[in-house]
């Protein structure tokens, strides 16, 4: 049983490892995907897009009535 | 009371999320139109095994690998923005979008990214029908995946199934069938993906065209055309079946986005359908006519929009000013309305923070008689409810006109296309690869039409675009605003740049991806 299970994790791996290896432009493309990624991921997301509200406070209650604050709020 | 809202700040994270979302819609409409054409490509050569057919389709599964892999997780951004620029509106709709985005990333990781990789990388290791269900359930999840993002889009235009909790500031969901089967869901799932499979159509179709005029790859063109025009003019049908319920949807739910769309300031029984027409510039709701030139179509609108040649439809001075005849409520009586809901749930937030129930509950009572009108106490004027009309109404003509012009030039490309008469039509030939980015333009109008002529609102009558903003500096905004604009202006020029290099080697430039 384990045999065969790992039978089936080599030929997933082996499949995607061909696949990877035999790549033309995927290669140019997958460098672009990851430095977009990065892009995003690393530096938008930490240095330009923090959840205001995740930041901001601590729980849902807080959350609730900022948001209500927001919604509420007079001139 | 939109007194206090920054309006720098609104302007710019509007035009940062259109200028997102334009980008992104680069990107989509190709992968969601494409995915079914290799389908259908493969799954003639798997019928017919005809090594041709899946030259074809290796080929077209190559420009689609470029332009998924340059826009994936662009979409991601949108959802960025909606937690840093948009926070009450992101609170506000919480609970409505959490189960169909969720539902969306686990479709859009789980079956696209399994079955890509066995489509790209399982050519000879797994059987022709493995491989080619494979295909087809790319291109099911890769539209399954734009089901979820328009059934929450359609949401806003036509909020249903949800519950505002005065308690938590969220529009809660009652039912999930009514959110995702409304009228407006569908018929704007089905517009928008038939858009996009037009759209791919027309991309095989202009990169065929152009081979066929350097007289190259003639037998590959030539059946991708066929293959391509077919589906093409078989969606650019479906387009127009379901602009129609659109259409309807928009009359039913958002008229003053109709009476946009129309540049129809004074309302009227047995409207006609601009066809052609130039608005004056100094358009306004108490001038009887506000066109220099105009095109129409008898009756056409109140049948569009109601069903019956001789249905009234409301115009912006009707929306704004009210029409007892015709049973409108005035904007103005909206406002009063609204602001009573919005004081009663300011009254409803202190007297439970004071832990006075019996006053909380009464607010309560008020607040729910009126809620329906929030979204218009926070309007200051009654006419900051009318969208901007030359944009909406120029953008609907630009998409019609559009949409026609393909329904027509896929007709006669077919026509030559099966008498194998292509490669003598030259004139055809260059508009067949005009036509590409025409329908860029036409999918863009399309959306302009949708989101700039349901403003002010970002949730119909619930909630004005200005109060969904977070109050964080407009600077900060700009900052993103241009650091977006150059992040996917070369991704964009990335993705031209190889798909012109891999078009330039054809068919024959190599099987793998």
């Amino acid at each position: 049983m384990l045999l065969r299970v790992g039978h089936i994790f080599k030929s997933i791996f082996l499949f995607y490892y061909d696949g990877f290896r035999s790549m033309t432009i995927g290669k140019k493309l997958w460098t672009i995907i990851l430095i977009k990624l990065f892009i995003m991921f690393i530096v938008l997301k930490i240095f330009f897009f923090p959840d205001f509200l995740k930041t901001n406070f601590s729980t849902d209650s807080q959350r609730s009535d900022y948001v209500l604050d927001q919604l509420t709020k007079t001139k | 009371m939109l007194g206090n809202v920054d309006l720098t700040l609104v302007d710019w994270s509007r035009a940062q999320f259109a200028l997102t979302a334009i980008y992104h819609w680069f990107f989509v409409p190709l992968t969601l139109g494409l995915s079914f054409l290799i389908a259908i490509m493969e799954t003639i050569y798997v019928r017919t095994g005809n090594e041709e057919w899946k030259k074809i389709t290796k080929f077209w599964m190559k420009l689609f690998g470029i332009n998924f892999a340059i826009g994936i997780a662009t979409g991601i951004i949108l959802e960025f923005e909606f937690g840093t620029n948009w926070s009450n509106y992101s609170w506000l709709v919480g609970d409505i979008f959490g189960a169909p985005l969720a539902i969306e990333g686990i479709l859009a990781f789980f079956i696209e990214s399994t079955f890509i990789a066995i489509m790209f990388f399982g050519w000879n290791k797994v059987s022709k029908k493995y491989h080619l269900a494979s295909t087809w359930l790319v291109a099911f999840g890769s539209n399954l995946s734009a089901l979820w993002i328009l059934v929450a889009n359609s949401w806003m235009q036509s909020p249903v199934g949800m519950h505002f909790n005065p308690e938590t500031a969220r529009s809660e969901m009652l039912n999930i069938w009514d959110v995702i089967l409304s009228p407006v869901a569908e018929n704007k799932f089905l517009h928008t993906i038939t858009s996009a499979y037009v759209l791919a159509s027309l991309f095989v179709i202009c990169v065929s065209s152009w081979y066929i005029y350097k007289k190259r790859d003639l037998l590959f063109a030539k059946r991708s055309i066929v293959i391509s025009a077919v589906f093409g003019l078989i969606a650019a049908l479906f387009v127009a079946i379901t602009g129609d319920g659109s259409a309807y949807a928009v009359a039913q739910k958002q008229p003053m986005k109709l009476a946009a769309m129309e540049g129809l300031y004074q309302g009227q029984k047995g409207a006609d359908l601009i066809l052609f027409g130039v608005l004056r510039s100094d358009a306004q709701q108490d001038k009887t006519d506000n066109f220099l030139f105009k095109i129409g179509a008898p009756k056409m609108l109140s049948i569009l929009g109601y069903r019956s040649g001789d249905a009234y439809v409301p115009g912006i001075k009707d929306l704004v000013d009210g029409n007892k005849q015709e049973n409108i409520m005035s904007t103005a009586e909206k406002m009063d309305r609204g602001k009573i809901a919005l004081a009663a749930l300011r009254s409803y937030k202190e007297f439970r923070k004071m832990n006075d129930k019996a006053k909380a509950d009464s607010s309560l009572v008020v607040f729910n008689q009126y809620s329906q009108y929030m979204g218009y106490g926070y309007f200051d004027k009654p006419s900051d409810v009318v969208p901007n009309v030359p944009l909406t109404f120029y953008s609907f003509r630009i998409m019609i006109i559009l949409g026609v012009f393909f329904i027509l030039l896929l007709m006669v490309i077919l026509f030559y296309a099966v008498r194998n008469k292509l490669e003598s039509k030259r004139i055809l030939l260059f508009f067949s690869i005009l036509s590409f980015p025409l329908a860029f333009i036409a999918s863009q109008a399309g959306w302009i039409v949708t989101e700039v002529g349901r403003q002010p609102w970002v949730i119909q009558d619930l909630m004005p675009t200005s109060v969904a903003t977070t109050h964080i500096s407009s600077t900060s905004v700009m900052t993103t605003f241009f650091l977006f604009a150059v992040l996917f202006t070369v991704l964009l020029i990335a993705e031209i740049k190889i798909m012109i290099n891999q078009i330039k080697s054809g068919p024959k430039g190599g099987d793998n991806v």
